[in-house]
């Protein structure tokens, strides 16, 4: 951090001085002149809440995406198709036994399990072949679509939140001040709260686990030089199955947030899918921090375009992947190598 | 050597050093003769459906895959853009030319809108190229299908250039020459001739100083580099010329169906292209082609097969997913490779001296 300042002090003044901006942007109340210009603050906060809590969901898939990439070099283009299949799995557990709760064990082991296969039976067989590889995941990401749309058909589905996370809560933010001078606490959706505080729980977890346990050393270290892990006596493709299996489970897991937050669909699968190579771009390749950033500033652009110009969101989110590969094409926390 | 080969290097000596030049005619295979004779007379003996629908298609999604055959096998770069490059050259047609959506079209005439989508499409290949080329290998296949992906979602989204979910119909091609472009025959003829200009222009450039210096900075950039050549504009240039070709067949994709729509351009559609060109074989511009009309084949009559079995035929898709994977594990270089195998086979199986059969 320090480090950081005394490098860039230019830079690091910009992002302090935006980080305020936004800080007051989001607590203080709006004067009437700013309300004028950019309509209701209400408005704003509630994109800038989805922006977030999506970039809870989208760090949820890409974590998993950027954990195989770095340590595999498999660009897994079927993650898209477990992020689907872990949804429809998860709809029809807590379908079956009315408990949200219990859907998330059982996809992630389901869809791990799915991901040691794929792992053992397809990758290890044709390891150090980049291409190869993704093109395989490619087959792979068309013919389970093809299969979910035959199981599931092509309606769409959404997981019913359970009772003791639906309705709003008050978040101890202003949304807007009455004419008597009362304050309106702006009012959201429980889950998604309770959803972006397990994404960030999660993403710490990952974090100890990754720099302070000897699992995580043993990741860190394959993502660097795996051929010397291999040569120092550690059997490295017991650690690609974990790590493929995790990061297949994530995704599964993410699937079944999907389900609550919005729908499952054929069709979502390619959108995560977009949603993790963009956040993985941005952020940087096999970064999890730069996961956790790049699936911010993608789901805050997402959401704040759509709410200000509707039919050009997408086109902020190529223009800050465009803009991040011109000037710092290892993504914003990545290593050059 | 039993079997003439006229490009291999003993041929290629003996040509430079024997006595009379043989004139172009001789020099080109009778394998290329036989395939002109057939394709020029199709009309004459198929079916309006088979020259049309299978013919017609499998030239336009040739052409579309020549352009990622192009650039993955003498640029190594696997580059999933080019059916968004040819989308968006169709997109360009109908929103400049006359269409059935008059409210968006501009309706300009055709000697304004063919070269503006050509070139459009091109810049957009450029600049594509410009961002993927700063990365290589896998990076290239993951920038290249977000910028897909996006270019999707974009034209799902927007209804004021593309006119989102519903697109354009009734983009029909100009009456050139009093001739009515999307009769079966004149359309054939049509996608012949411009598939034959592309898989020409793709063979030339492939031993022209340029192609041969792309090829050299797939094989070894930093050498290339070392010798003087400049290695990002190589590969910018040849997603210019990639580009091209694929808008010429998105093109002619868009007058086919007379209509084009988000999913013209979709994720699906694709990762169509990286299969037609996977399965024909990368190595040859050959592929590009063979890849299209298997794929054509295979999609025209699948739910004849399919419901044969007693299976929806939707599943059509699953069946191109397997026949893929099946591709990619058994022979990573396409049908054309097999074929080259078989061949290197049936020629190790005779004795080389005599040439009689061992």
């Amino acid at each position: 951090m320090e480090a950081f300042f005394r490098r860039h002090p230019v830079w690091a003044a910009i992002i302090l001085i935006a980080a305020a901006a936004a800080a007051w942007l989001i607590l203080a109340p709006w004067p009437p002149a700013l309300e004028e210009a950019l309509g209701r603050k209400r408005v704003f906060l509630n994109a800038v809440f989805s922006g977030i809590t999506l970039g809870a969901l989208y760090f949820l898939v890409a974590s998993g995406f950027t954990l195989i990439f770095g340590l595999m070099r498999n660009v897994n283009l079927a993650h898209g198709s477990l992020y689907l299949l872990g949804g429809y799995i998860g709809y029809e557990v807590s379908d079956a036994t009315g408990s949200w709760l219990l859907a998330f064990p059982v996809v992630f082991v389901i869809v791990a399990a799915l991901g040691v296969v794929l792992q053992y039976v397809v990758f290890r067989r044709m390891e150090g072949e980049e291409l190869r590889q993704t093109l395989v995941t490619i087959g792979l990401s068309v013919v389970v679509a093809d299969i979910l749309l035959w199981v599931w058909g092509g309606s769409s589905y959404q997981i019913l939140t359970p009772d003791w996370l639906s309705g709003p809560m008050d978040l101890p933010v202003v949304a807007a001040v009455r004419e008597n001078g009362d304050l309106v606490w702006l009012r959201y959706p429980q889950v998604r709260i309770w959803i972006l505080i397990a994404a960030i729980l999660l993403g710490v977890a990952m974090w100890l686990v990754m720099n302070r346990t000897r699992v995580g050393m043993l990741i860190r270290a394959g993502v660097d030089d795996r051929e010397m892990l291999a040569a120092s006596g550690v059997r490295i493709q017991l650690v690609f199955l974990g790590v493929f299996a995790f990061g297949a489970g994530l995704a599964g897991i993410a699937g079944i947030v999907g389900g609550t937050f919005q729908s499952l669909s054929p069709g979502e699968d390619t959108r995560f899918l977009l949603a993790s190579l963009v956040v993985v771009i941005v952020g940087g390749m096999g970064s999890i921090p730069g996961a956790a950033l790049g699936a911010v500033i993608i789901g805050l652009s997402e959401q704040i375009g759509l709410v200000y110009a509707p039919t050009y969101s997408v086109v902020f989110t190529f223009l800050i992947m465009a803009a991040v590969l011109a000037f710092r094409p290892q993504g914003l926390l990545g290593r050059s190598r | 050597m039993a079997v003439f080969d006229p490009f291999s290097p003993e041929a290629m000596a003996g040509r430079a050093k024997g006595a009379p030049q043989p004139m172009w005619v001789e020099r080109v295979p009778v394998a290329v003769w036989v395939m002109a004779v057939v394709f020029l007379t199709m009309p004459a003996w198929a079916g309006t459906f088979w020259i049309f629908q299978v013919m017609g298609w499998s030239f336009i999604l040739g052409m579309i895959a020549l352009s990622l055959m192009f650039l993955a096998g003498y640029g190594g770069m696997v580059s999933l853009v080019q059916m968004t490059i040819a989308g968006l050259a169709g997109y360009m047609v109908a929103i400049l030319g006359p269409t059935g959506t008059a409210a968006v079209s501009l309706g300009l005439p055709w000697y304004v809108y063919i070269p503006a989508a050509i070139v459009i499409a091109a810049a957009f290949g450029t600049l594509v190229g410009a961002l993927a080329v700063r990365t290589d290998g896998i990076y290239t296949i993951m920038i290249t299908l977000a910028i897909a992906a996006a270019f999707f979602y974009f034209t799902r989204q927007n209804y004021t250039i593309f006119n989102g979910y519903s697109g354009f119909n009734l983009v029909l091609p100009p009456a050139l020459f009093g001739v009515d472009w999307r009769q079966p025959v004149p359309f054939y003829y049509l996608a012949l001739g411009c598939a034959a200009l592309c898989y020409g222009a793709v063979v030339y450039v492939a031993r022209a100083p340029f192609g041969l210096a792309l090829q050299g900075t797939r094989d070894n950039p930093r050498r290339m580099a070392a010798l003087g050549f400049n290695v990002t504009a190589h590969r910018i240039f040849a997603y210019t010329f990639a580009g091209v070709i694929a808008a010429l067949g998105g093109i002619l994709l868009v007058w086919q169906n007379a209509q084009i729509a988000p999913g013209t351009a979709g994720l699906p559609a694709v990762f169509d292209i990286l299969v037609i060109a996977v399965v024909g074989g990368m190595r040859r511009p050959e592929g590009a082609f063979i890849g299209a009309f298997i794929y054509v084949v295979l999609r025209t009559y699948s739910p004849d097969v399919l419901t044969a079995f007693g299976l929806s035929n939707e599943r059509f898709k699953l069946l191109i997913g397997l026949g893929f994977l099946a591709i990619v594990f058994f022979s990573p270089d396409g049908v054309l490779g097999l074929w080259d195998r078989w061949r290197a086979r049936a020629r190790k199986r005779r004795d080389p001296l005599t040439g009689q059969p061992r």
